[in-house]
């Protein structure tokens, strides 16, 4: 089999998912087009009925989807940058977040909402930003970010087998960028475990989505300076995988956290959290977070935007930082 | 060139022998790293450098006594060697910082030192400052820890006799003998390898002196102690700072106790028996390093609670590897509280040079007939003696528990 790209490795999953059950339909804007990044290409014609475009309106396009899943649907909306997502808020952290626990677990909510997020594409404020903390400390709803074409397959499958609420995070400059032979690769199925992509002794990354790529780059140019990286590639946002967290951190005693995402409230804070309370008699060193600045707008102007994310250079001169202390 | 001597370990002592060199010359010696182990009549210890550098001579070789004072060893310092600093530029280039030398040894990190490091450093008795850290600033990281670990066991390999991959034997007329096919790999599968540390080294020397040299009897009676239970339990509640055992009850019985009976609070020394005025009563303590026997000196002196702090405090710093030589010396009788492993009878050896050692063993409640003929429900404790037959015979230690336990069964 040949390599395949993020975006290959949704479009073909979503083919396989619409054949294989008859419950399963698409919802966003401009799905029945093939969808901005071309996810659902072809998609409208081979399952006549079944992709449906919605209205510029997220609120509604998640609340119809939490409606079809009460009524025995699978449901999987797209919202087309989760810049916009916040516009559905309401609907996923007040209603879908608490379904089953309103109904005393009778009844379960089992939806999918699928959308492309991050930086790197000159997209400006409206088209780079990074949502995932938001949802992630929303009890009730699973958000998956996988980094890798292999895991974007199983996930997105595991995602619609899954009961609850899923949000499902596709990092937008990798749908492209990075291809895969997934043939043999390892492919994460189970939401809620995250995988040790790297193992070294001098200390230990933690990342999703791009940066992940970008850690993995770094740990390759810091293991020809003689300094070993374990990388870890967390998959799932929440729940969080403490077992795999708290033994990569334990192997190396020093901590670097690499998100795109703002420092303040970001995940690199309950990741810090979790192995500050349950490792500290294994730490070495202050945990480091490496986040984007503390500021609203992700820059437009490439320069701006280039010093506003992380990437493998400053990943690299983090983890020398820590590597010597 | 510096020289190191021999300290004098606790007063009275006069001399020292060296047991093993742990440095050898041309090896780098950190400051307060252990250069070799002594041992006095008093202690064993590890004398730590009192200077850094290179070891240049041994004086002294292992198993050899000489006097406080004599020279042991001669250290090329690091600071007589070291060049001087080179002199700043003169011209320094426009807007750039000149970036001071680096220090020789820069401790601005000495002693701070992260959870992982401590915790490994305790588990494995790891001198952290004898660690020339890696680290910024000189700090001591996991690694320096891990791997001076890693070196300790294979040099613990190394010291058991298997060789590291022998080579073939080249005899003189040039004909090759291949290495004989040794059962290495049986030998390290079959049994790991655990090093004796200085601690363990020196409790099995005392213990087969002890009962090589002492010929030891032992007698054991059993104390209703039902009034100590119910005093320890009203006292305990009011008892603060420390967590109020029956150790402290006990170790203060035996102390007065001790009073009546001089004969026991005595050491054995060759040709004359040593009895004490004053009571330094030695607290037997079972730490992961190994048994160390504390001494409370004047242990008479004190009251319950007295005891209870200084027991605590011993105990700790047991633990925590801090006891200091003077607070091993001087004991004239023990006490060990073998009921604290669940112990209900147990014949300890005497602590040579002392002539007793007495045990506490576990608190049971059982029937018991009591006055009248009845039978009641009682706490009952026993108590071991083992004691120095040279020294006196069994009326007199029977005499003497006698005594103990009419006292521990007036308590409360």
């Amino acid at each position: 089999m040949a390599e395949v790209s993020v975006l290959e490795a949704v479009h073909e999953t979503l083919d396989e998912v619409l054949a294989a059950d008859e419950r399963v339909f698409l919802l966003g804007e401009d799905l029945e087009a093939g969808g901005v990044f071309r996810a659902t290409d072809g998609l409208s014609a081979k399952y006549p009925g079944r992709v449906l475009d919605a209205p510029l309106a997220e609120s509604s396009i998640i609340g119809i989807t939490i409606g079809a899943a009460h009524y025995g649907q699978r449901p999987i909306a797209e919202i087309q940058f989760a810049d916009f997502i916040h516009a559905g808020f309401d609907q996923l952290c007040s209603e879908a977040s608490r379904w089953s626990w309103r109904t005393r677990g009778e009844q379960y909510l089992p939806m999918v909402v699928r959308t492309p997020w991050g930086g790197g594409v000159h997209g400006g404020q409206h088209h780079s930003q990074s949502i995932e903390a938001y949802y992630a400390h929303m009890p009730g709803i699973k958000v998956v970010a996988p980094s890798f074409p292999a895991d974007y397959r199983s996930l997105l499958k595991a995602a619609l087998a899954d009961p609850n609420p899923v949000l499902f995070l596709e990092h937008k400059r990798t749908y492209r960028l990075i291809r895969q032979e997934v043939e043999g690769a390892p492919a994460e199925d189970r939401i809620g475990k995250s995988r040790i992509t790297r193992r070294g002794d001098d200390l230990t990354v933690f990342a999703y989505g791009l940066m992940l790529h970008e850690s993995l780059a770094a740990a390759e140019e810091l293991a020809g300076e003689g300094i070993e990286c374990t990388v870890v590639d967390l998959l799932t946002l929440n729940p969080l995988d403490q077992d795999t967290i708290l033994e990569a951190a334990r192997a190396t005693g020093k901590v670097l956290i690499v998100h795109e995402d703002t420092l303040t409230g970001g995940l690199g804070g309950e990741l810090a959290g979790i192995i500050a309370e349950h490792a500290f008699e294994d730490l070495d060193a202050p945990i480091r977070r490496l986040a984007g600045p503390d500021i609203p707008p992700m820059p437009f102007h490439e320069v701006m935007e280039s010093a506003f994310m992380p990437d493998r250079t400053k990943i690299a001169a983090a983890a020398r930082d820590l590597a010597a202390y | 060139m510096a020289t190191v001597t021999m300290p004098q370990l606790g007063e009275s002592v006069t001399e020292g022998t060296v047991l093993q060199w742990l440095k050898q010359p041309g090896d780098t010696v950190a400051l307060d790293e252990p250069l070799c182990e002594i041992e006095t009549e008093k202690v064993a210890a590890e004398l730590p450098s009192p200077f850094e550098g290179t070891l240049g001579e041994i004086l002294v070789p292992e198993g050899e006594t000489v006097d406080v004072d004599a020279p042991l060893c001669t250290i090329e310092e690091v600071a007589a060697s070291a060049p001087e600093p080179a002199p700043a530029a003169v011209a320094e280039p426009a807007g750039r910082e000149t970036v001071p030398a680096a220090p020789v040894a820069d401790n601005n990190r000495d002693g701070v030192y992260s959870p992982v490091v401590q915790r490994l450093a305790a588990k494995h008795d790891i001198d952290l400052a004898a660690i020339a850290g890696s680290g910024r600033g000189g700090r001591v990281t996991r690694k320096d820890v891990q791997a001076l670990i890693d070196e300790r066991e294979r040099e613990a390999a190394a010291a058991d006799g298997i060789p590291p991959a022998a080579a073939p034997l080249p005899l003189p007329d040039g004909e090759v003998v291949p290495p004989p096919e040794v059962a290495t790999v049986a030998a390290s599968d079959a049994y790991d390898v655990v090093p004796l540390s200085p601690t363990r080294r020196k409790i099995g020397e005392n213990m087969a002196r002890s009962t090589a040299e002492a010929p030891q009897a032992w007698m054991m009676v059993e104390a209703d102690v039902s009034g100590l239970v119910d005093l320890r339990t009203r006292e305990r509640e009011r008892f603060v700072g420390v967590d109020l055992t029956y150790l402290p009850y006990f170790a203060s019985t035996v102390a007065h106790t001790l009073t009546d009976f001089p004969e026991l609070n005595a050491r054995w020394h060759g040709d004359e028996l040593r009895r004490y005025r004053r009571v330094n009563l030695g607290i037997a303590i079972a730490t992961e390093r190994g048994l160390v026997v504390p001494v409370v000196p004047n242990a008479r002196d004190l009251s319950v609670a007295g005891l209870a702090r200084r027991i605590d405090d011993l105990v700790a710093r047991a633990h925590a590897g801090k006891l200091r030589i003077e607070d091993m010396e001087a004991g004239t009788f023990t006490v060990n509280n073998t009921g604290a492993f669940g112990s209900i009878a147990s014949n300890p050896i005497v602590n040579h040079p002392q002539i007793g050692i007495v045990t506490m063993e576990r608190v049971v409640r059982r029937p018991v007939v009591v006055e009248g003929d009845a039978i009641a429900i009682r706490s009952m404790m026993n108590i071991a003696l083992s004691f120095d037959h040279r020294a006196l015979d069994g009326a007199e230690a029977g005499a003497f528990l006698a005594a103990l336990k009419e006292r521990l069964e007036a308590l409360g």
